[in-house]
């Protein structure tokens, strides 16, 4: 009953090759902050991150031998989560405007140890 | 217009074998779900940044997530997706029992995902973060529960369908719990560093 | 036929109605649900516009109307009306009966989700209406639910109304996700062999892009509602400015979904009437592609306006003439629809059934909704009117057109469908005066007395005396007057409905003489709809067609070989490819 018979072009180890990818990516990811550099990091958190969520978009979801279509739809919805971002965080990140500010302050951490 | 004598096919309308879009009814309902769900979290993770963005000071909270069981969590859902592409793999060979093993074997990595969530978050708890003890936490647990709920539900139809693959019934639906969980683990993808790197 | 057709009549009753797969029954839940649910709306404005003309008599029926007990009426009135009427019965019940018939297939492609979506939207409806019987009564902060009002029960004194608000809301958003993937799938891969995409009827054209506007853009208010819950109940401080939170974040969530919404109803509303114009015109829809081009730029355009209900929140003006210049924007394809609309009317041959009145009767409404819409648009003038009974005015004429008008020209139309039998034409003329004239009693004096300045949700303007102005109280008691006419008037459709249901003419197949698939089935259709799937060989507007005998030509009818000169190509040999 499945149409999919175009799925089916991958013996198992071109995964696993796959995953392994995913599995160096995580440790860069993890070793990124220890370089210190604030731009490192971020582009090794998530560029990282886009790269991975890439992969196993194309290879293990199949999306790239799936209707163009598809992809299209799924990019829409990224898109529209783009403009409310666009829109919403220029008014929620503002502190400060004409006769009023944001008092709120953000407190020190205080935690209690209840175990040990 | 008949339906099958057999009684497994026989309460399926035709409407459902029909494919004009020549993508699987089913698969192309599950990319539908995964739309919704790519706005859901969406919303969510976006309402996030631009709250930590805007909060500076919440360095002093994030800086105490767990990034070990974090990475270990990333590692298990990255290995859970290859798991459950060679369910898929093995049900587009007719290996229905295989399918079924691997199935479950993904299962497993989503109860273990759930395990080393549990002690990650009891930790948490007993130090004093709480979901209300700073927004920097109640965004941590809404944003991770929600997704584990997610995992959740995917643990329990990827268990229905393995329950009918291992019978070698109904294979096309292996392919379509699998994107549905891939789905999940990408979320996590962008929860990780979100969470856990960005401190 | 099949094996259904036998197992049917071994059904319980239970099994038949409450328990069934099949989309109709489905479909006919989700209307009487809807239906019921607009007699509880509409006994809350009853007793809420009752108070408005006769502040602080006791209302027949009810009692005297606490300021509590006013702002819980308003709240879910407007509440019940958008999520338990307007949507169920335009996209949930039509979408649900129609689709599987109108585009030639025995059901919705997965039906045991169906009957789950309508069990989940029961159960919110329940937990909307036993609301009311709880402690402090039913929510009372306004449909939109602004924090900290919603968040605080210090404020809101409806700690239990608000949380089961919220909830009602959630799983109602969820029933209709759920919905909304079985039309969608169903109408892109189960279509009749030879139904190409610009032969599938416009009425479930609209049904599946209002449904993907709606996933497109309730996703972040699912997250804030799930916000607003911890707020609620956990206490967590994501809208409370004192924790760190924002107020306003949940505002941009609600409206970012807000404002599609309104196009989420809409769409369904106009895809109605379109049907109906050109069967009761007995001509072609004129410019059918150029509707559906419209719709999808109007849905795209829809997700850039929303911050003109934020207008006097405090956000920047900057982006507040930012969102002015896009709210104009995209009243011009909603004009350009209604343009289209009458240009189908022109030239036809039109037949003054019930259903065509309601039909050209949203045309006319709406327009006078659409174009009130441009003054609140531009963000200056809606300095002033924002809250205003200028803004009720306005979203009546466009949502009672929308869920009333519309549904009342669906039921009317399908009716005969639905239920085997014909509605009494007299009867519905009746019904269709006493409400349009009612209609527009209430809300053509609100014009005026929110352009003079009254304000939304006071219960009484006598409690504040810089808001209290009788001179313009005589408009206040013709609006409740006018409603008082209009709700005894659903008195006549109510009971033409429930008679027709027993005891109406029988319906023929086709007693409208339309084109489309749904009329080829038996009225009513059994289960799985047809006795021999269609075949489609054209589209779904071909009324009027010249060197024909009859001034239609059904969708599934094969094309005669020699009789017809300048017909198009047979698709008979597409449709067994």
């Amino acid at each position: 009953m499945s149409t999919s018979t175009a799925h089916a072009a991958h013996h198992d180890g071109y995964y696993v090759r796959i995953w392994a990818t995913l599995c160096v990516l995580l440790a860069i990811s993890i070793l990124g902050p220890m370089v210190g550099i604030r731009i490192v990091t971020l582009i090794t958190a998530f560029g990282i991150a886009i790269v991975k969520a890439y992969l196993v978009t194309k290879h293990f979801m199949h999306l790239n031998i799936e209707k163009r279509w598809v992809t299209w739809i799924l990019v829409a919805m990224v898109a529209f989560m783009v403009v409310m971002f666009g829109g919403v965080a220029p008014d929620v990140m503002k502190h400060a405007g004409h006769h009023w500010q944001k008092d709120y302050v953000e407190p020190a951490v205080v935690h209690e140890e209840h175990s040990e | 217009m008949t339906h099958g004598h057999d009684a497994a096919v026989s309460t399926v309308p035709v409407a459902t074998t029909r494919s004009v879009m020549e993508v699987p009814t089913g698969r192309l309902a599950v990319w539908w779900v995964l739309a919704s769900e790519i706005v859901i979290f969406g919303g969510l993770l976006g309402v996030y940044i631009m709250q930590r963005i805007g909060h500076p000071g919440w360095a002093n909270q994030s800086i105490h997530t767990n990034t070990l069981a974090g990475s270990i969590n990333t590692f298990i859902l990255l290995s859970s997706s290859l798991s459950a592409v060679l369910a898929h793999q093995a049900a587009e060979r007719g290996d229905g029992p295989r399918a079924a093993r691997l199935l479950r074997l993904t299962a497993l990595g989503g109860a273990s995902f759930l395990v080393v969530k549990s002690i990650e978050w009891t930790h948490e708890i007993r130090e004093g973060f709480t979901i209300t003890s700073n927004l920097f936490w109640s965004f941590y647990y809404t944003a991770a529960g929600l997704h584990a709920l997610h995992v959740i539900a995917g643990m329990i139809i990827m268990l229905i369908v393995a329950a009918g693959a291992a019978r070698n019934q109904h294979l096309h639906r292996v392919e379509n719990i699998g994107i549905y969980w891939h789905f999940v683990d990408i979320v996590w993808i962008f929860l990780f560093p979100l969470l856990y790197i960005a401190k | 036929m099949s094996g259904h057709a036998h197992a049917a009549h071994d059904e319980s009753w239970i099994k038949k109605y409450f328990w069934s797969t099949d989309h109709k029954v489905i479909g006919l839940q989700y209307l009487f649900t809807g239906m019921a649910m607009a007699v509880i709306a509409g006994f809350a404005v009853y007793v809420f516009r009752m108070q408005l003309a006769f502040p602080g008599h006791e209302v027949p029926l009810f009692g005297r109307v606490s300021a509590a007990e006013y702002n819980a009426l308003v709240t879910m009135h407007g509440s019940i009306m958008v999520f338990w009427v307007a949507m169920p019965v335009l996209i949930a019940a039509f979408g649900n009966f129609l689709i599987p018939l109108m585009i030639g297939c025995d059901d919705m492609v997965f039906p045991k989700i169906n009957r789950l979506s309508y069990q989940i939207f029961l159960i919110s409806a329940l937990i909307a209406v036993s609301s009311f019987f709880v402690p402090g009564g039913a929510f009372g902060g306004a449909w939109t639910s602004y924090p900290p009002l919603s968040t605080s029960p210090v404020y809101n004194q409806t700690p239990y109304g608000a949380t089961m608000w919220l909830i009602a809301v959630v799983l109602e958003f969820a029933a209709f996700l759920l919905g909304g993937i079985n039309f969608v799938t169903t109408t892109m891969n189960s279509r009749a062999p030879g139904m190409k995409m610009f032969d599938v009827p416009i009425v479930v054209w609209m049904i599946v892009l209002a449904s993907v506007l709606f996933m497109a853009s309730v996703g972040p208010l699912v997250a804030g509602a799930i916000m607003l819950l911890f707020d609620q109940t956990l206490h967590t401080g994501f809208f409370d400015p004192a924790r760190g939170g924002d107020p306003i974040l949940w505002q941009h969530l609600f409206w970012f979904f807000g404002h599609p919404e309104v196009y989420v109803v809409l769409l369904p509303a106009m895809g109605i009437v379109a049907e109906i114009l050109a069967v009761f015109a007995r001509k072609k829809l004129f410019g059918y592609r150029t509707i559906i081009y419209t719709t999808v730029a109007t849905g795209i355009i829809s997700f850039f306006v929303w911050a003109h209900h934020q207008f006097i929140a405090g956000i920047d003006p900057r982006i507040a003439s930012l969102f002015s210049v896009t709210t104009l924007i995209i009243s011009v394809p909603i004009a350009e629809m209604v343009f289209v609309y009458i240009a189908t009317l022109y030239g036809g041959s039109i037949r003054f059934r019930t259903p065509m009145l309601w039909a050209l009767a949203f045309i006319a409404e709406f327009l006078i909704g659409g174009v009130t819409g441009i003054f609140l648009g531009a963000a200056g003038a809606d300095v002033y009117f924002h809250d205003t009974y200028f803004v009720v005015a306005h979203f009546h004429y466009t949502f009672f057109p929308i869920a009333f008008i519309g549904g009342f020209a669906a039921i009317t139309y399908w009716f005969p469908k639905m239920f085997g039998r014909m509605m009494n034409d007299t009867l519905g003329k009746i019904h269709f005066w006493g409400t349009i004239v009612g209609f527009n009693m209430v809300f053509l004096p609100l014009f005026l007395t929110g352009a003079a300045g009254d304000h939304r949700r006071i219960y009484s303007y006598q409690a504040f005396p810089d808001l209290n102005t009788p001179a313009l109280q005589h408009l206040r008691i013709t609006a409740t007057i006018g409603l008082l006419i209009m709700l005894a008037f659903q008195t006549v459709f109510l009971y033409n409905f429930f008679r027709s249901l027993f005891a109406g003419q029988k319906a023929a197949d086709n007693p409208w003489h339309a084109n489309t698939l749904e009329w080829l089935a038996p009225s009513p259709p059994p289960h799985g709809n047809f006795a021999v799937l269609p075949t489609v060989y054209r589209g779904p507007y071909e009324y009027g067609v010249p060197d024909r005998h009859d001034d239609y030509w059904p969708q599934h009818v094969p094309d005669q070989p020699s009789t017809d000169g300048g017909v198009a190509p047979s698709r008979a040999a597409e449709a067994h490819a």
